[in-house]
């Protein structure tokens, strides 16, 4: 059964250079089975990256991909705090470079009106973006986003396909935050391999709408990809989960670049 | 306590089916825990004795208060375990987080895995040492339930790790060839129920109690979420401690454990229902190990820990 992992980072290794991390990486996802991982950041973690910093990061990144075109697709990481700065990011790395999708994380909610010029270029370009998501009782950080942050979000851009990160890691609630939402897909990566979780998702949201991804160094393969493969869900169920949902929303822009699968 | 001074202490017992020590002795047994008074215990169940399987050293039955699972119904979990090849499981109680009747929560735990899991699950028995009369639990699991091992919540009953009733609950455990199991966490604290929130319990005091206590077989569940690096490596190294991988996490994460801790002191484990059972087996398959390593995880380890 083909696999494609819609969350990986550069981190959870050892190695000093963005290709080095990524060849690790690449060596675990081998052994279980994973054809293709998308990759944003991991070499350092900035939760409010300075213009300079993006484009470290998404340099790193472009680096790590172009040594792996075969394997890898590319998130460009930006920041809503600087607009400017992120639309030019969004050009660089995806209009005019190889990556497919956006990656948003904790510098700002997402429900915010900043994030909407970027929402807008990343649909122009058939961009998924991928916006991290979690509800802590502990707290969350000041700019982290909900689910509930993403469907306010989906409901002022109906046309973007947005990825829940996540799922808001308390996914019982997270799930029931954007089910009405169809323009919104549930990442089961990142938490623990809670079980109960992938069945969920698909009985509410229905299987298309549900992506595996790992969150990869910083959590196992193995754990994330249980949630899928101990699933009590059918067949057909798994393999959009596991590759063909990904295939179905990368599709397109994979195509405006010419990548032949 | 050996397996041959077990059955000598059979032989002792008239009664195997329910004895019933004085409670007097009991008591004294109880008091005189860090000195050496011992539970008598009846007909201890000898240990799987197959040279290959799997053996998950944590395994839950009952309801998890929070949400139904897909497996927590006994027969369930045990046709699943079985189906994944699992020999062995050592099966504690969810009930034993918040019931406060815990006789009746072993005696539950006992008669599930008999009726449902024989030969499969090995009962854990709660005890709750914050409970008046504790140790007429203790002494239900020893001699009433021939239990082979307790299953400890100290974040769940209230109690931290340098609480004096903790280290005798040890102590009689130890003398009473019990292995001790301690759950650091059950589930990440981040996403708890807003009236079920618990701290995960702090292992700082742990190393130096189990230098005082002899005989002591100590198992960390779901300790490597919160316990990592040097303190990880300092408490497994302080005595007969072992950890079971269901919380680790990282690509390779076990071949990167085996950096820290020598393999005899890493055990297989689930913590299914509330996990995919997939998840644990998985991560075997991740890291590359030496079949000798998969061996003494996958069962050896645990075998000789039950022995």
């Amino acid at each position: 059964m083909e696999i494609w992992d819609l969350h990986c980072h550069l981190s959870g290794v050892p190695g000093d250079t963005p290709e080095s991390r990524l060849a690790a990486i690449l060596r675990y996802a081998d052994r279980m089975g994973i054809a293709r991982l998308c990759v944003c950041m991991g070499m350092q973690w900035n939760y409010d990256p300075k213009p300079e910093t993006m484009r470290q990061e998404n340099d790193d990144v472009l680096r790590a991909i172009r040594a792996y075109p075969d394997r890898t697709f590319g998130f460009v990481y930006i920041n809503p705090n600087h607009t400017t700065a992120s639309l030019q990011e969004l050009n660089r790395c995806v209009r005019d470079g190889p990556m497919v999708g956006v990656k948003l994380w904790v510098a700002e909610r997402c429900s915010a009106r900043s994030l909407d010029p970027i929402i807008a270029a990343a649909t122009e370009l058939e961009a998924p973006i991928l916006q991290h998501t979690w509800i802590k009782i502990t707290g969350n950080l000041p700019g982290e986003s909900t689910p509930l942050d993403l469907a306010l979000l989906a409901r002022r851009h109906p046309r973007a396909i947005l990825i829940c990160g996540h799922t808001g890691g308390d996914w019982e609630v997270g799930i029931r935050a954007i089910r009405g939402h169809s323009n919104i897909y549930a990442d089961l990566a990142g938490g623990d391999p809670a079980a109960g979780f992938t069945e969920m998702a698909v009985r509410e949201l229905g299987a298309e709408r549900v992506l595996y991804g790992s969150d990869a160094g910083g959590r196992s393969f193995a754990s994330q990809l249980a949630k899928v493969l101990g699933a009590a869900i059918p067949e057909s169920a798994r393999r959009l989960i596991l590759a063909g949902n990904a295939k179905r929303i990368l599709g397109p822009i994979l195509e405006r670049k010419g990548v032949r699968l | 306590m050996r397996e041959h001074e077990r059955v000598l202490e059979i032989q002792e017992v008239p009664d195997n089916r329910a004895p019933q020590l004085d409670r007097r002795v009991f008591l004294a047994g109880a008091a005189a825990a860090m000195g050496g008074a011992v539970f008598p215990s009846t007909a201890p169940a000898a240990p799987a004795r197959e040279e290959s399987g799997l053996v998950d050293v944590n395994v839950n039955l009952g309801r998890w208060p929070l949400r139904r699972l897909p497996h927590d119904q006994t027969e369930l979990l045990a046709s699943t375990l079985r189906s994944h090849g699992v020999t062995q499981a050592w099966a504690g109680s969810f009930d034993g987080l918040l019931h406060k009747d815990i006789a009746a929560v072993n005696a539950r735990l006992a008669d599930e895995c008999q009726r449902h899991g024989a030969g499969l699950l090995v009962p854990f028995g709660s005890v709750n040492p914050k409970l008046p009369d504790w140790e007429e639990d203790l002494r239900r699991c020893v001699q009433i339930h021939r239990m082979r091992g307790i299953r400890l919540h100290p974040n769940y009953h209230g109690y931290q790790l340098d609480d004096p009733v903790f280290a005798r609950l040890l102590a009689l455990a130890a003398k009473n060839d019990l292995v001790v199991q301690v759950a650091l966490v059950m589930e990440d604290e981040r996403m708890m129920h807003p009236l079920l929130r618990v701290e995960p319990v702090a292992t700082e005091p742990l190393a130096g109690l189990i230098k005082g206590i002899p005989g002591l077989r100590l198992t960390l569940l779901n300790a490597l979420r919160t316990l990592r690096g040097d303190a990880l490596g300092k408490l497994v190294a302080a005595g007969d401690v072992y950890v079971e991988i269901s919380m680790i996490e990282g690509v390779g994460a076990v071949g990167c454990l085996l950096d820290l801790l020598p393999a005899d002191r890493v055990l297989f484990g689930s913590h299914a229902p509330l996990f995919y059972f997939e998840a644990a087996k998985m991560k075997l398959e991740e890291s590359p190990l030496k079949p000798e390593v998969l061996r003494a995880i996958r069962h050896q380890n645990a075998k000789r820990l039950l022995a």
